[in-house]
This record gives C-alpha cells, sequence and structure tokens, in this order.
C-alpha cells in the first residue's frame, strides 16, 4: 500500500544571528522545495527560525552504536585539553 | 554480550535517567509499547482536530476563529512531530496511520463525542487540553529520548490551548445567562470523558507496571486523573460552573478530593467503537487519506521526473 | 465621495480576505497530508490577520461606530463585495489550490502597488500582507507546477480547475466609479496594470506546469455588487450563526 510514501526529512533550525543550525525534527516532503515550505509552517510557527535547512534523512550518515565506546570514551582520559587540569597561582588575572 | 546482560544494562540506563536513543538495543516489547502509546498519542491529536474544526467556520467573531484555526493546526504540528518520533522507532508513518484506519491502533476516546455548542470548544480546551497537558507534563522526562523531546515541544506550544478555552468560557460565564447555561451544559457532558483521558484504573490498566518500571510512562493512571480533578475543581469554582458530580468533595485525610466512579461500561463501549462519533471519525481521516492519494502521487511523480531530468 | 469610495475599496478587500479564509478553513483536518493540512490553514490565518486589519481601517473610513466583527459578521449578503473566485467551494485539492493560485497572483502586485498609496494606513497593511501574499504566491505556484506536470490524473484535475475557474478570474480587476475616483486622486493603481502582472505570472507558471489558459473567454461577474452565487447563502448561514442566533453577545 505504501508505494507512494513521500522521504523524509531531518530539519534543522537557525533560531537567531550568530547560532548554529540546530536539528528540530523531521518531517514528509516529496522534494527539498517543499520540504523547506513544509519546514518553515511545520516548524517556525512561533517565530523559531531566521534559516532552515533540509537534508533527506537517508543521507545522514552516523557513527555506529556498537563503536561508540571505542569512537568516544579514549577522549575521556585526555584531562589535560580542559583548563582545570592546570593551577595557576590566585593572584593571577586575566587567565 | 547475552540477551538477559543487554536487557540489564538497558534498565541500568533507564534507572540512571540516561534517556534511550534511537539507535540504542531495546528490548522489543520496549520498542513495540512505545509504537503503541506514541501513535496513539499522534492519532489522538490528528482526529483531535475534527470536533473543534468542524467550529472553525462557526467561531463568532474574528479573533476567536483565529485562534481555533491555530489551535487545531498545531494539533497537527502536534500530531506531526509524535508521527516523527514512532518514524524513529523503524515505523514509517504510513504504516502507523494504516493501523489507525484499519482499526488496530487507538486514539483517544474523548474525540467521539460529538461538539455540539460553542461552549463545547471552550470546554474541549480546558478540560480536555487540561486533561492532556497533565499527561503530557509528565511525559517530558519519559525515557524514550525523541518522545520527551517531541513532549517537550508540545507542551510549550500547548500552555495556550487550555488558557484560551478557559478564557472564552469566562466570557460566557459572565454573559448572559444563556451563555453561563450553554457553558454548564457542555461542563455536564465533557466532565466525565475528560476523567475517562486518564485511561482504565490501575487495576485494569494492561500495560502499566512494565511502562512505569521503564519510566516510559512516570505516574499511573489514577495518579494523573487524581491530579487533574484536585487542580480543576477551583477551576471551576472561579468560572462558577458545577463539576457534575453529587459526591465530590474534600478528603482531609487523603490530602485530595474523593470523587465517584467512573463508567466503566461506556468506557469500554467507546473504546470499543461505540461512542457517538467513532465511525464518522475514522470515516473522516480515511476519507482525507484517500482524496489525497493523487496529490501525494502527483508530488513523488514531478520529483522523480525533475531528478532525471538534472541527471540527464 | 474619496471617503465613501475609499470605504468600498477597503471593503472589497477585506471581504475577498475573509470569504477566501473562511473556505480553506474548511480544509483544516482533512488535507491531503498532514504537512499541507497546516500549509493551508497558515494561509488562512494570514488573510483573516489581514481582514482584521482591513475592516478596522474600513470601519474608521465609515465613521459610524461599527467594529470589524460587525463588518465581517452582520451585513446582509448583497452587502459582501467579495469576487465571486473567492466563495467557490473547495472542491478538490487542484480547485482550491488553482482558486488559490490565481487570488495570490492577482494580491501580489495589488498589494506591491498599494503600498506606493499616500493613504498611509493602507500603505501600511500593504507593506505587512505583501509578505504573506509573496509566500502564498510561491507555494501555491509549486504546487501547480507539481500537479500540471506530475502525473496523467494530477493534469487533468489541475487543467479541470483551470477550465472551471477561469470564468471568475475576469472579475479580479473589476472596476466601477469608486475605482476610478481613486485612481484619479493617486491613491490605488488601474487595474489595468495589475491584470497585465497578474497575466504574466499566470502565463509562467501555467507554462511551467504544462498547463493551458482555456480559449473560453466567457465571464461570470457579480460578487463586486453583491450578487453573488448560491454558495454564498450557506458560506455566510456558518458565518454568521452565532451571531444571528445568540444576538449582541460578547464571545
Amino acid at each position: 500500500m505504501s508505494t507512494n510514501e513521500w522521504p523524509l526529512w531531518e530539519v534543522f533550525i537557525r533560531s537567531k544571528q550568530g547560532l548554529n543550525h540546530k536539528h528540530v525534527g523531521s518531517l514528509r516532503a516529496p522534494d527539498a522545495t517543499l520540504a523547506l515550505e513544509n519546514a518553515r509552517d511545520v516548524y517556525t510557527r512561533r517565530s523559531e527560525g531566521i534559516s532552515i535547512w533540509v537534508v533527506e534523512s537517508v543521507q545522514i550518515h552516523a557513527t555506529d552504536i556498537d563503536e561508540a565506546a571505542s569512537f568516544f570514551e579514549p577522549s575521556d582520559t585526555k584531562i589535560y585539553r580542559h583548563p582545570t587540569f592546570y593551577e595557576v597561582p590566585d593572584g593571577v588575572k586575566h587567565m | 554480550m547475552t540477551q538477559a546482560e543487554k536487557e540489564i544494562r538497558f534498565q541500568e540506563k533507564i534507572d540512571r535517567e540516561i534517556k534511550i536513543e534511537p539507535n540504542d538495543w531495546m528490548p522489543d516489547e520496549y520498542r513495540q509499547t512505545l509504537v503503541r502509546q506514541i501513535s496513539q498519542h499522534a492519532h489522538s491529536e490528528i482526529v483531535g482536530m475534527l470536533p473543534e474544526g468542524n467550529w472553525i467556520t462557526r467561531a463568532p467573531n474574528l479573533r476567536r476563529k483565529a485562534v481555533l484555526l491555530a489551535k487545531v493546526q498545531d494539533e497537527a504540528g502536534h500530531g506531526l512531530y509524535l508521527y516523527s518520533a514512532v518514524e524513529t522507532l523503524g515505523t514509517s508513518r504510513e504504516q502507523t496511520i494504516d493501523d489507525l484506519h484499519s482499526g488496530k491502533a487507538k486514539y483517544s476516546s474523548i474525540f467521539n463525542y460529538p461538539a455540539l455548542t460553542w461552549a463545547d470548544i471552550g470546554t474541549i480546551g480546558w478540560l480536555v487540553d487540561g486533561a492532556a497537558i497533565m499527561n503530557q507534563v509528565a511525559l517530558c522526562r519519559t525515557s524514550y529520548g525523541p518522545y520527551a523531546r517531541a513532549m517537550v515541544k508540545i507542551c510549550k506550544e500547548e500552555s495556550f490551548h487550555q488558557r484560551q478555552g478557559y478564557e472564552s468560557l469566562m466570557k460566557l460565564c459572565s454573559g448572559t445567562p444563556q451563555q453561563k447555561a450553554m457553558a454548564q451544559d457542555a461542563m455536564n457532558r465533557f466532565w466525565w470523558p475528560a476523567l475517562m483521558m486518564f485511561g482504565p484504573s490501575d487495576a485494569d490498566s494492561t500495560h502499566s507496571d512494565q511502562s512505569i518500571k521503564w519510566k516510559i510512562k512516570r505516574f499511573t493512571n489514577d495518579e494523573l486523573r487524581q491530579s487533574f480533578v484536585d487542580a480543576t475543581v477551583a477551576q471551576a469554582e472561579i468560572l462558577g460552573l458545577t463539576i457534575p458530580d453529587p459526591n465530590l468533595k474534600w478528603n482531609e485525610a487523603r490530602g485530595h478530593y474523593d470523587f465517584s466512579e467512573i463508567n466503566w461500561e461506556e468506557f469500554w463501549q467507546v473504546v470499543k467503537g461505540n461512542g457517538p462519533c467513532n465511525k464518522e471519525r475514522l470515516a473522516a481521516r480515511v476519507k482525507a487519506k484517500e482524496e489525497g492519494a493523487w496529490v501525494r502521487e502527483a508530488a513523488t511523480a514531478f520529483a522523480k521526473k525533475r531528478a532525471m531530468k538534472k541527471s540527464a | 465621495m474619496q471617503e465613501s469610495a475609499l470605504f468600498e475599496y477597503v471593503l472589497r478587500l477585506s471581504d475577498d480576505s475573509l470569504i477566501l479564509a473562511q473556505r480553506l478553513g474548511e480544509w483544516c483536518g482533512h488535507g491531503p497530508i498532514l504537512e499541507e493540512d497546516i500549509a493551508l490553514t497558515n494561509i488562512s490565518l494570514d488573510l483573516i490577520g489581514q481582514a482584521i486589519s482591513l475592516y478596522d481601517f474600513a470601519a474608521d473610513l465609515e465613521g459610524k461606530g461599527r467594529n470589524h466583527d460587525q463588518l465581517a459578521y452582520l451585513r446582509y449578503e448583497n452587502e459582501y463585495k467579495n469576487v465571486l473566485l473567492v466563495e467557490q467551494p473547495n472542491g478538490d485539492f487542484a480547485m482550491t489550490i488553482l482558486r488559490q493560485f490565481f487570488f495570490d497572483a492577482f494580491r501580489l502586485p495589488l498589494y506591491e502597488a498599494l503600498m506606493q498609496s499616500p493613504e498611509e494606513q493602507l500603505a501600511a497593511i500593504a507593506a505587512k500582507s505583501v509578505k504573506e501574499t509573496r509566500y502564498h504566491l510561491k507555494h501555491t505556484s509549486e504546487w501547480v507546477i507539481r500537479m500540471g506536470d506530475g502525473t496523467e490524473e494530477s493534469h487533468q484535475r489541475a487543467q479541470a480547475a483551470i477550465d472551471h475557474l477561469w470564468r471568475y478570474t475576469h472579475e479580479l480587476f473589476y472596476e466601477d466609479a469608486h475605482d476610478q475616483s481613486l485612481q484619479a486622486a493617486g491613491k490605488v493603481p488601474s487595474m489595468a496594470e495589475i491584470q497585465a502582472k497578474w497575466m504574466a505570472t499566470v502565463t509562467s507558471i501555467l507554462q511551467e506546469a504544462t498547463l493551458e489558459i482555456p480559449k473560453n473567454n466567457w465571464k461570470f461577474d457579480g460578487g463586486r455588487e453583491g450578487r453573488h452565487s448560491e454558495h454564498m447563502g450557506y458560506i455566510l448561514s456558518d458565518l454568521q450563526y452565532m451571531q444571528r442566533a445568540y444576538p449582541n453577545m460578547e464571545w
């Protein structure tokens, strides 16, 4: 029955100048032009955005959940990448 | 990792309030429960457009017309957010909707009651959206990430729905005796169906325990129903409306209002399709889908043609 | 004379917006797909907003103490001055979109011209509405193209809608003594100018959509003079139901 279901699109919205586009949800649309128009009507009814990106969901490549440990945990031990790792005397300013 | 180990790890995550995301491992039953609950919720938003939608052309002034239109439109949006959440679990929107149309999936029975007067529109906003919000606020902390995020967005948008309903009833209750009577009549018809929105009592609720353990649901049906009654009594007093329940009274010892037993026979009859409007509601949705088929096909065909032209 | 001519002019704009919004409101909950249900509702909401601003302005011009709701809800059928096009039934999605497209293609150049009007309030309403209308026209154009160049069925349905609605499009450019006096005072554009722009838009979009402009140029009109189609009475029965059944109450 579901021969003509429109593709799924992911919607990203920039809420104001200076901020990143952020994922807000998805919708169905037959093509990119209508996906943008649908995103405007579905996701910016309350002035939530000034710019919209849409990406067909099948075009998104994601990390594999089974590889999450090897992908992300190694950075947990590199605490020297964070400023709090270092001690500076109390009197030092602007640092 | 064995199945049992995976299940233990899964439950640990839930217990530590770590959200489950689409690609994470999850028990099949967790997935099925979510699909059932979220789709039921989505269908309720969409079918819920119909009784109110009937009044858009008859709204008594332009401000009310715009408000009602915006509210019903929001419901379409909310249904869409929820269908999107179901899609993250691997079930397409069309499949989900087909399950509604075949009668396999349910929606909230409240929408099988007719909206007969303009006061019903205010009452639906106040009581029906009020009951829904009670449920939805709790669901903002549900364990499945996409569902919780959809609920946060929905709750933010819904906050105007209940208020506009209450404001509209305020106008009626401070208007002529005829208007006040219209409001009371709506209250009389919607009070019990609104209490039924929280579902069967905990003793009869088949999915409740496991859903609470998985934190899909954060409160039981009876807990939410009680909170709703407790919150609504004072609101009715301010309107000057009488809640149609002679046994409604404050119970000092419990710290809650006592109220009469719900007519469960009516509840189950309406759930099973014997409410005043079940057939009309479903027929309207099926008709919209069938009559829209050629539109969806046209857009698909056009997109294919353009893509071919581009690659040629 | 100028005051009453402007009142009449603004009333026509208001009534067009109101009746079309009323028609679009009927779609809510019944659209061919959720996304489009929301889109049609958005257009309807924009039109209600425009109607409110325009009726407020008309009420000021009239100076009889009526408000926008009294103008919108409490007139007799022959006092409504909308074109017949906007009261035509929704029909299928093609009929609704084509009706909207023909209307948007008219409203956009009209608002663009009215933004230059020395009547400041009219110019301000036009400036706000022009953005909404530009979007409506974009959206309906996209759909006309998709239906026309989609499947055989959609092409036929779109062409049937054009063939039916074409007879109502001429009335969009209706002019009488009111218009002429306002044009002479430089307050509103000539309809010939608007019609030329309308025709350019319609020709180019229909061409892209592989659809044809009908050969039959037979015209229907009367709405601008208060003579409506049979549909209008039903529209007003719904619209006015509450106000007529419960007179003098606030909601």
